[in-house]
């Protein structure tokens, strides 16, 4: 059909040479890559401006932009439309909301008496930047109900890269009924550590604070390494509910979990328990052991 | 400036629901398999040209799936111009949402552009649209849905433009091979999913196994990288995990095939309709002749490989000699997966299909960090990572694509660098939505692409690229302007300086008809393949006069790409063309009004 012109005009199509004007940027050392087989053509534009001259060492003037236009103009052309259409553009390019939900353990600590078992989930509503957070955790043994049930409903705002801020109110189920408020952070820190701290404030004036770490380590893809650490500490005494002041209790964990999907592993794992100083010698003089080791065996699954 | 249109051309339509979808069964001629090529009538050709948007089963490799089609297929129909004429576009709209469709490449009024917000309020649901305009260009191009994730779901097709004069490409046979991705899970999904953990489709990560192996990085390239939380091997957000990779909606298994006889000039126009992949091409056995790249003849190229971005076009020509099979690979930039294809004098035949090669990893490079590659070359980069490994020798020697590897190790600073220094780019709005300010961005317009750089042969590279005829604008620029990529991969938020779209940021401001140097830096880790609407820049470098003329450019991380461009009138959205990236909000609006004082 078309079989003429490039092959008269460039005698080089099909060849490893390709046509290169003679490189005037040289001294950038940014064409050194070009093969040097065929002779450069001359410039068939030459005389159009600065034929020699690279693009790139054009002067640039200095001429301010001109104002942002307040108008939009296909309004001019559409007469109606368009602001329904720039309301979903804007939806549409960033504006989402989203809804994610993280059940981070679910899990059963099999003992020499009664089994136990644990959760921790998170639910997360919104944007980018403001987002409604829902957190319960606890911990019971079968047969004996729950120990610990909490939930927390907070407000959580990107403030950084890597970190939100997130406050709002705990409640307590067991082992009372107490209601918190609460502020703290979530986020990662450099070396791939998650982390999460918060202060909560019960309505009997009581301060406490919680802190966790862990870490994914990536064994393969799929076969997943998570060393985890908590740190209660609380600033009052308070011997009814068995807590001391400073340092109550630390949980060490690692779990090792396959990703079968992203969304879906089994882990099972290794959950370690102290309780310190005051806290330790309530628990003591009750009967039970300040520290505890247990297999783990449960799910980690999100959407 | 702006004329209105005498009437508004909103149709009507009958109301009824999709009816009739049809199978991929029914592809396209020119996208069938054992194609013998492109025939005139297979195309939609001529000035009243029909399309329907609706819903539609597909099928690959047996397998079901949904999609958004044109005229039922994925893709949908090859429209087929000639430069000169005019057009007369019927789009009937048969989904229960909004549609459009952006001529991607095309130089239209803004009006006729497509993008519902910007250029016209869209097609609503049983709605036909009539897009109006004369056909001012060659080349080869595509057309797709600027709305919703309507084009990850099967919402594009390819067009072809022929020159009104002699077409300076000589080929005996021509192919059209469109890229794309597909998932069989909804695109909302994979989304929801991205914005829930980041790097959650990417089953290639860096292991203990690997460091144990001696593979990948080393523990202090690992610490140091972990330090600064960032994955090298967070090259592609979508991967094959969940893609399938398709050339004209063919599966790899599916093998689609495009006849040659032995000895042809055959032209393959390339188009990448991907979603979220940016692909590297090759025909193992074939020399590839670039002759066009984004519908824009250049002076004929001839490489190995190319490194093809989202919504970019590359022509080429292979005379393969033989009487045999050729494969076609288009590998995904993450090496997950690929799309594979078969040249073949007969239908039936195959040849072998390359294994997937090792996938990259990014580099301090890819962060803008690379002080030994600063300060010397743009284009000598390439070879620069030896730099590191004390290779003192000069990269000039290598020809792109075949630099020495980079020597294990060798990646690493051993002093901290700061990576979020907001003086450095004083326009972007800091916040949780910029991870990373790329501290010594460099111009990689020299570079074959990530993962390009030590593949043993020649690959293609935008310096390569040299426009045919002369440019229509040789002016020097009358200001320049400085747009950031800003990202936060953890967040899976994406930007320009630092504004998603969402949040209202102030549009680019240009008068009509001036001249603006335009530089794209990379904040990010990521490539972003950058589209502006009803403009052709010029990417400087080279001869003043003869630019390469793109629609799309691929900025590699870490990187900056200048351009320079004459406004044209009109608002024209200017985007990442990542899907997910502009759907998280990298997405902008050149405002282009005339002159103060200027009539108007």
């Amino acid at each position: 059909m078309k079989t003429l012109l490039l092959a008269a005009a460039f005698p080089l199509i099909g060849g490893a040479a390709n046509a290169q004007p003679a490189d005037p940027h040289a001294g950038h050392a940014g064409h050194e890559h070009h093969a040097p087989a065929a002779p450069a053509p001359a410039d068939p534009h030459a005389g159009h401006g600065t034929p020699t001259g690279s693009a790139a060492d054009l002067p640039i003037g200095s001429a301010a932009p001109p104002p942002t236009p307040a108008d939009d103009l296909a309004d001019r052309v559409w007469s109606s439309g368009m602001d329904r259409a720039r309301t979903v553009l804007a939806q549409e390019h960033g504006g989402m909301r989203h809804l994610n939900g993280w059940l981070d353990r679910f899990e059963v600590r099999p003992g020499s008496g009664d089994d136990a078992y644990a959760w921790e989930a998170r639910l997360r509503y919104g944007g980018d930047i403001n987002r409604l957070v829902l957190k319960t955790e606890g911990e019971g043994e079968f047969g004996h109900g729950l120990e610990e049930a909490q939930v927390q409903a907070l407000w959580s705002r990107a403030v950084t890269a890597y970190f939100d801020l997130q406050a709002g109110v705990r409640q307590d189920l067991e082992p009372r009924g107490r209601t918190y408020a609460t502020v703290g952070f979530e986020g990662l820190a450099p070396y791939w550590w998650d982390v999460e701290g918060a202060l909560f404030l019960s309505t009997k004036g009581d301060l406490s604070a919680r802190f966790e770490v862990s870490h994914d380590l990536r064994l393969t893809n799929r076969l997943i390494l998570e060393p985890s650490a908590e740190l209660h500490l609380a600033s009052q005494d308070d011997p009814r509910s068995g807590q001391g002041s400073g340092l109550t209790d630390a949980e060490l964990g690692l779990r090792l979990r396959y990703e079968i999907r992203r969304e879906f592993a089994p882990y099972v794992g290794v959950h370690y328990e102290r309780k310190f100083g005051d806290t330790a010698d309530y628990a003591r003089a009750a009967g039970e052991d300040a520290e505890e080791t247990r297999v783990v065996v449960g799910l980690k699954s999100w959407f | 400036m702006i004329r209105t249109p005498d009437r508004r051309f909103l149709l009507k339509a009958g109301g009824a629901f999709a009816g009739g979808a049809t199978l991929s069964a029914l592809l396209p001629g020119w996208a069938r398999s054992a194609t013998p090529g492109l025939t005139r009538p297979a195309a939609l050709t001529g000035e009243d040209i029909k399309l329907t948007i609706g819903h539609a089963p597909i099928a690959i490799e047996g397998r079901r799936g949904h999609a958004i089609a044109i005229n039922g297929t994925v893709p949908g129909p090859l429209i087929r111009l000639r430069e000169g004429q005019k057009v007369r576009l019927a789009v009937e709209n048969r989904l229960s949402e909004d549609t459009s469709i952006h001529w991607h490449g095309l130089i239209v009024p803004f009006h006729m552009d497509g993008v519902p917000g910007v250029s016209f309020p869209g097609i609503r649901a049983g709605e036909t649209f009539v897009y109006e305009f004369p056909i001012v260009q060659y080349g080869t191009y595509w057309y797709h849905s600027h709305s919703g994730l309507q084009e990850l779901m099967g919402h594009y097709a390819p067009m072809v433009i022929d020159p009104a004069g002699a077409d300076p490409v000589a080929y005996d046979r021509e192919h059209v091979v469109v890229l794309s991705d597909y998932s069989f899970t909804h695109p909302h999904t994979l989304f929801q999913r991205m914005k829930g953990q980041g790097g959650v489709f990417n089953l290639q990560k860096q292991t203990v196994g690997g460091l144990l192996a001696g593979r990948d990085q080393t523990l202090a390239e690992r610490l140091e990288w972990a330090k600064m939380r960032m994955d090298p091997t967070d090259i592609s957000d979508v991967t094959g995990a969940v893609y399938t990779y398709l050339v004209n909606g063919h599966g790899p298994a599916d093998n689609w095939t495009g006849l040659f006889a032995p000895g042809e000039r055959v032209r393959i126009r390339f188009v990448n309709a991907a979603a979220q992949t940016i692909f590297n091409v090759r025909i193992p056995g074939l020399k590839l002749t670039v002759v066009q790249a984004d519908g824009q003849h250049v002076r004929p190229v001839t490489v190995d490989e190319f490194q093809i971005g989202n919504a970019e076009t590359y022509d080429i020509i292979v005379q393969p000699a033989e009487d045999r099979a050729y494969t076609l690979v288009a590998e995904a930039v993450d090496r997950s997966g690929l799309a594979r294809a078969t040249l073949a004098p007969r239908p039936g035949m195959s040849a072998e299909v390359p294994p997937l090669r090792e996938r990259p990893l990014a580099t301090m490079k890819d962060m803008g960090m690379d002080m030994a590659a600063h300060g010397g070359s743009a284009g000598g980069d390439h070879a620069g990572h030896g730099d590191h490994a004390g290779h003192a020798a000069p990269a000039a020697a290598a020809l792109p694509g075949t630099a020495p590897p980079r020597q294990r190790g060798s990646d690493v600073m051993g002093h901290s660098m700061e990576m979020l220094d907001y003086s450095k780019a004083p326009q972007v709005k800091t916040g949780p939505g910029v991870q990373m300010i790329a501290p010594m961005p460099q111009d990689r317009t020299g570079d074959p692409g990530q993962g390009l750089e030590s593949v043993g042969h020649r690959v293609l590279t935008y310096r390569d690229l040299i426009a045919l005829e002369p440019n229509p604008d040789t002016r020097a620029p009358e200001r320049a302007l400085e747009i950031r990529l800003t990202g936060n991969m953890e967040r899976f938020m994406w930007g320009f300086d630092g504004f998603k779209w969402s949040e209202g940021p102030k549009p680019y401001a240009f008068r009509a008809g001036e001249r603006v140097r335009v530089t794209l830096v990379n904040d990010t880790m990521m490539t972003h393949p950058i589209h502006l609407h009803g403009h052709f820049f010029d990417l400087v470098h080279g001869p003043v006069g003869h630019l390469p003329r793109k629609h799309t450019v691929n900025v590699l991380p870490g990187g900056k790409v200048t351009f320079d461009m004459t406004a044209e009138p009109g608002d024209w959205a200017f985007h990442c063309h990542m899907m997910f990236h502009m759907h998280a909000g990298m997405f902008q609006v050149f405002k282009v009004r005339p002159a103060e004082g200027a009539a108007g």
